[in-house]
């Protein structure tokens, strides 16, 4: 009964290797082949997807970044529009201040010169006129020429030149 | 009917008359064993009366035990059912599947049906033995021996055959049934295999969504815990076809009328099995699993003494193993149904009634056996896989890194 035969063993030999061996070429390579493809392609579909996903999660992050940026960046904007406004200003204050004040300074140099002069031609006149007062003066005074040697002889005597 | 028959015996015949001209081969192909298979060549004889005297002769009784040998072992036809058994119109219908011999006259090849058409009976001690001759040649227990002074057989004094054997090169019942499972193999792979190849990427549908899980349980639940991903892609093809072999070979034994097949209950279709397995795992052994089994690491050197012996034993065992498991579960399935079914014989020869309240408690359990030998089917066809690949990952494994 259990007893092996060499025809037996001869016929499953041929037989199996038949069989792997179509099968191989057939089916098995094929199926195998097709079914990691499969695999594979419905593995990547889904990487795919979690990466649109992740791209799109980032894309949106990143627009609320950029916006968020544009924001920040209006508000220095306007910080800074402000900050040159009031400086311009200030300056134009500050420049407004001097020149009134140069122009003040000047003025009363002008006028304090205008002064000086003023006082010289007084002073000028002043002086011309008491010459021509003391020349009337004299004048008259020098008309009486014995007085004036009288004098000074008096004063010579007085003065005793040792 | 039974002239109809005969006309087809007779084609086969001369079918047979021209191959033997032809049967310079060894072997003939695949092609030519499949010819014989589709021929539809069912045979119809007339029980000679002389054998039928003789049963009248010794009260046949119904004998279990020869009924279930005979229902398992392999055979040179193909036996659907028998009319009129015991009677004088007994007649068999049979595909009787061409012999192949060799011995020293050279190659002989004809059909079974001559042995089958000329029953010998003989008594041997007590027993009375059924043999068939045919042109100086036995077939007893399925075996052929050469024929001892022209047409007898002789049993030495130890009570075994003393007559010569001759090596038989016949497509036997199990052969059949091999070149059966390959065609639906091909039939069903070539198929699915098709589908894969025009709708890459799509939704398995029809012949692939039931070949697919297996394809992928097989893949990912056997193959590549057992061996690795890094070297699974090679054993992938011999595992796949050695599940799907031993499976579909299985269940083709379990269909009934078509002659009761059990492909792998015999033991040299087995044999092959776990040879190829045996080759596979040796080709492919590592250092490390030779040194593992020569000389294993870290072991005293007396266990050692005791241990590599047992070690080489080991790989012997292993697929010797796998070859008798397979063959020991699928025919102790055939049994069992075989004796539920002698059950009700045996009963029936007491009293009818008894016969059929049997009968009908058998077959409530040939139903549940039937749930059972299902799921054995593939069990065996799982764990052959299974073992199979294990070895080969074994065979396979590196040295582990501490």
């Amino acid at each position: 009964m259990l007893s092996a035969g060499l025809g037996t063993i001869l016929w499953t030999t041929i037989a199996f290797l038949i069989v792997l061996i179509l099968l191989k070429k057939m089916a098995w390579k094929p199926i195998l082949k097709s079914l990691k493809d499969r695999e594979d392609f419905i593995s990547d579909s889904l990487k795919s997807a979690e990466n649109a996903n992740a791209q799109l999660s980032q894309l949106k992050s990143d627009n609320e970044k950029l916006l968020a940026e544009a924001r920040v960046e209006r508000e220095k904007m306007l910080k800074e529009a402000k900050e040159i406004g009031d400086d311009i200003v200030a300056k134009a204050r500050k420049s407004a201040a001097e020149e009134e004040q140069r122009i003040m300074n000047k003025a009363k140099q002008e006028i304090e010169n205008e002064k000086t002069a003023a006082i010289a031609e007084l002073k000028k006149q002043v002086v011309s006129l008491s010459i021509q007062m003391a020349e009337t003066v004299l004048k008259k005074e020098f008309e009486n020429k014995d007085q004036q040697v009288k004098l000074v002889e008096e004063n010579l005597k007085s003065a005793s030149l040792n | 009917m039974t002239s109809k028959l005969k006309l087809t015996e007779n084609q086969l015949f001369s079918q047979i008359r021209v191959l033997k001209r032809n049967c310079t081969l060894v072997l003939f192909t695949l092609l030519a064993a499949t010819s014989f298979a589709s021929h539809d060549t069912i045979a119809a004889h007339q029980a000679t009366t002389e054998s039928h005297s003789d049963k009248e002769e010794h009260g046949q009784k119904f004998n279990a035990g020869e009924m279930i040998i005979h229902h398992i072992t392999d055979a040179h036809e193909i036996h659907f059912f028998t009319l009129h058994e015991g009677k004088a119109n007994e007649s068999h219908y049979s595909i009787y599947l061409p012999i192949i011999l060799k011995d020293e006259t050279g190659i002989k090849c004809f059909s079974a049906s001559h042995f089958y058409h000329n029953k010998r009976e003989i008594v041997q001690g007590e027993k009375h033995l059924h043999y068939y001759e045919h042109d100086g040649y036995i077939l007893f227990g399925e075996k052929i021996y050469k024929a001892e002074n022209t047409s007898s057989i002789v049993f030495g004094k130890d009570g075994k055959i003393s007559n010569a054997s001759v090596l038989d090169l016949s497509p036997t019942k199990s052969v059949v049934g091999m070149f059966i499972t390959i065609l639906i193999l091909l039939g069903l792979f070539g198929s699915a295999a098709r589908k894969y190849n025009k709708n890459p990427n799509m939704a398995p549908n029809g012949i692939q969504g039931l070949l697919e899980p297996l394809v992928i349980f097989i893949r990912d639940e056997v193959v590549i815990p057992a061996i690795g991903p890094k070297h699974a892609h090679r054993f992938m093809p011999f595992l796949l076809t050695t599940f799907f072999f031993i499976w579909v070979a299985n269940l083709l034994g379990m269909i009934p009328f078509i002659g009761g097949f059990n492909i792998m209950g015999t033991l040299g279709v087995t044999l092959v099995l776990a040879s190829v397995v045996f080759i596979i795992t040796t080709v492919n052994g590592k250092g490390f699993y030779w040194t593992h089994i020569m000389w294993p690491h870290g072991v005293p050197f007396l266990v050692k003494l005791i241990l590599v012996p047992i070690e080489i034993i080991g790989i012997f065992m292993k697929p010797l193993v796998l070859m008798i498991r397979l063959t020991a579960n699928m025919t102790a399935g055939h049994i069992i149904f075989l004796a539920l079914t002698a059950l009700i014989f045996i009963f029936g020869q007491g009293s009818a009634v008894a016969g059929y309240s049997v009968g009908a408690g058998s077959v409530l359990f040939m139903v549940f056996m039937y749930f059972i030998e299902l799921l054995v089917a593939f069990l065996q066809a799982y764990v052959f896989t299974l073992l199979a690949a294990s070895y080969f990952g074994a065979a396979l494994e590196e040295p582990q890194h501490h």
